[in-house]
């Protein structure tokens, strides 16, 4: 039993260092991404004209439909021969693909959000004569962002775990470092001691998203129905459906 | 026209040499198959104000929507002021305006919903200001100001700093009317103001709109189902049915004396 804990000790620190750097690397770049694609994205499903709104369909659908395996393994062989520029390296080409598998369900929770904005705010900011621009900044986009806010939450879990593949574009992250260090330590301290940092970096991703959408909520004085409603849809989306559309908008 | 000697004279715009401020003229509305508005022909002189009533479904609330810009024309032409809204005739052609000419015409045109729908991420008083700081570029100081002076005038002028969440229905609505007034319109659209209020509290909102009446000048079309405000505030009368003007009057006359077996058995209905 001491044995085990000392084993246990030997392989915590080893995977805090490499294996954790890359890790949050690939977590942090491609949680930027995602956001950044599920808005873009998002916005444009949801509020584009038509054509738009074919294309980022079209986006969101190839990235949710495709292995992200498959999509690391384009980016880092495939793409540098197909535009003849080098390769992105592995810390890029991980950001790149977590960002846009990612993001690509993020746009499902950011449309259904803003879909989820009753349409008599959109129909006032009309009244007041908003220009579009001043209308998603200043009354849509603060309501819609409380409601996205869950679905965030669930995608940046699944994030969190989902840079597990880094490791095939040669990254050392926390999965591969658990499996170096496995050789001198055995199995069982060496993936214990990887799950305790995963999971112990979900907990802080998930309670600081928590504080989030506590304060978006609290701000707004939503009610119950509509919370509830924003982690059905998050839900929803997380098994692959669309959220219903709530308001015909 | 007869006049009531309760209101201001107004300007009958049948006979002015000026335009009316709103001339409906063909106007056609389809939801899908359903055609809601057909060849629908009316004016509302300045500073007139119109109460429109009707079974539901007759089209009264489509017509504030449409003038809003809140639904499209499906045909005809909407004018304010001589001014084409949504669309124009150009070589006698129907033409759509660009989103950007609409929002000129549209800054004339205020409303106030049923659902009152004041924003939620922000106060009272943010509410008011919001739009004439980044539509009408007023200042953020000169539009409080003006925010706090209108709010007197519902009478929450103590409340500018509370959520929304914390007023009540009535309290909201009139909040609701600050905001459209603080843009300055030269048209006030009243949908159902008071149909989603608990009854104690529809004559607080009913008789600032009374006071907002007496004391400015600016165009009111009104839908609505209490009869006694629509007596106490228009001058004019129009009952819909089936999309079309049945019948028109002052409301003295359109209430003791309707002309139409349609128009007596839906009064009797609703008084």
């Amino acid at each position: 039993m001491t044995e085990f804990f000392s084993d246990l000790g030997t392989a915590l620190p080893r995977l805090l260092g490499e294996g954790l750097r890359d890790t949050l690397l690939s977590f942090l770049g491609g949680a930027v991404l995602m956001v950044i694609v599920a808005v873009v994205l998002g916005v444009a499903m949801h509020q584009g004209p038509r054509w738009l709104r074919v294309v980022a369909r079209v986006v969101v659908e190839f990235f949710r439909g495709t292995s992200l395996v498959v999509q690391l393994f384009f980016l880092f062989y495939v793409l540098p021969n197909l535009t003849g520029l080098g390769s992105l390296g592995g810390t890029w080409t991980a950001i790149l693909a977590l960002g846009l598998n990612y993001g690509a369900y993020g746009a499902e929770v950011v449309r259904g959000s803003l879909n989820a904005v009753p349409a008599g705010q959109w129909e006032t900011a009309t009244a007041l004569s908003m220009p579009w621009a001043t209308k998603m900044r200043r009354i849509i986009w603060p309501q819609a962002w409380a409601l996205m806010l869950p679905g965030f939450n669930n995608l940046m879990v699944m994030l969190v775990k989902g840079t597990a593949v880094v490791g095939l574009v040669l990254l050392n992250d926390l999965t591969f470092e658990s499996e170096q260090v496995r050789r001198e330590v055995g199995t069982w301290p060496a993936f214990l001691a990887a799950l305790l940092i995963y999971f112990v970096i979900a907990w802080v991703v998930s309670l600081a998203l928590r504080a989030l959408e506590a304060r978006a909520q609290r701000r707004l004085g939503l009610g119950d129905f509509e919370v509830r409603k924003a982690r059905q849809d998050a839900d929803q989306v997380m098994a692959g459906g669309v959220p219903d559309d709530q308001d015909g908008r | 026209m007869p006049t009531d000697p309760d209101h201001r004279p107004t300007t009958d715009a049948r006979t002015s040499e000026e335009e009316p401020r709103v001339r409906f003229e063909d106007v056609h509305k389809k939801f899908g198959r359903t055609t809601v508005l057909e060849d629908l022909n009316f004016v509302v002189g300045r500073g007139e104000r119109v109460t429109l009533i009707g079974p539901s479904g007759s089209g009264k609330t489509t017509i504030l929507r449409l003038l809003m810009t809140l639904e499209t024309l499906t045909g005809g032409y909407i004018w304010v002021d001589g001014d084409p809204l949504t669309h124009d005739r150009r070589d006698g052609k129907r033409v759509e305006l660009r989103p950007k000419q609409v929002a000129q015409v549209r800054k004339r045109i205020g409303m106030v919903f049923q659902q009152f729908n004041l924003f939620p991420n922000m106060t009272v008083l943010q509410n008011i200001v919001e739009a004439p700081v980044h539509v009408l570029g007023q200042s953020r100081e000169q539009a409080a100001e003006n925010a706090l002076s209108l709010l007197e005038k519902v009478g929450l002028r103590e409340r500018a700093d509370a959520h929304p969440t914390e007023l009540s229905g009535g309290q909201q609505q009139r909040v609701a009317i600050a905001r459209a007034l603080a843009m300055d319109p030269e048209i006030l659209l009243l949908d159902e103001v008071t149909s989603a209020l608990d009854p104690e509290l529809v004559g607080d909102v009913l008789n600032v709109l009374k006071d907002v009446a007496a004391s400015t000048d600016i165009t009111m079309l009104i839908v609505t189902h209490e009869m006694q405000f629509a007596r106490d505030v228009s001058n004019r009368v129009m009952m819909f049915d089936g999309g079309r003007v049945l019948e028109e009057a002052p409301p003295e006359q359109l209430f003791s004396n309707p002309q139409h077996e349609r128009t007596q058995k839906f009064l009797e209905a609703v008084v």
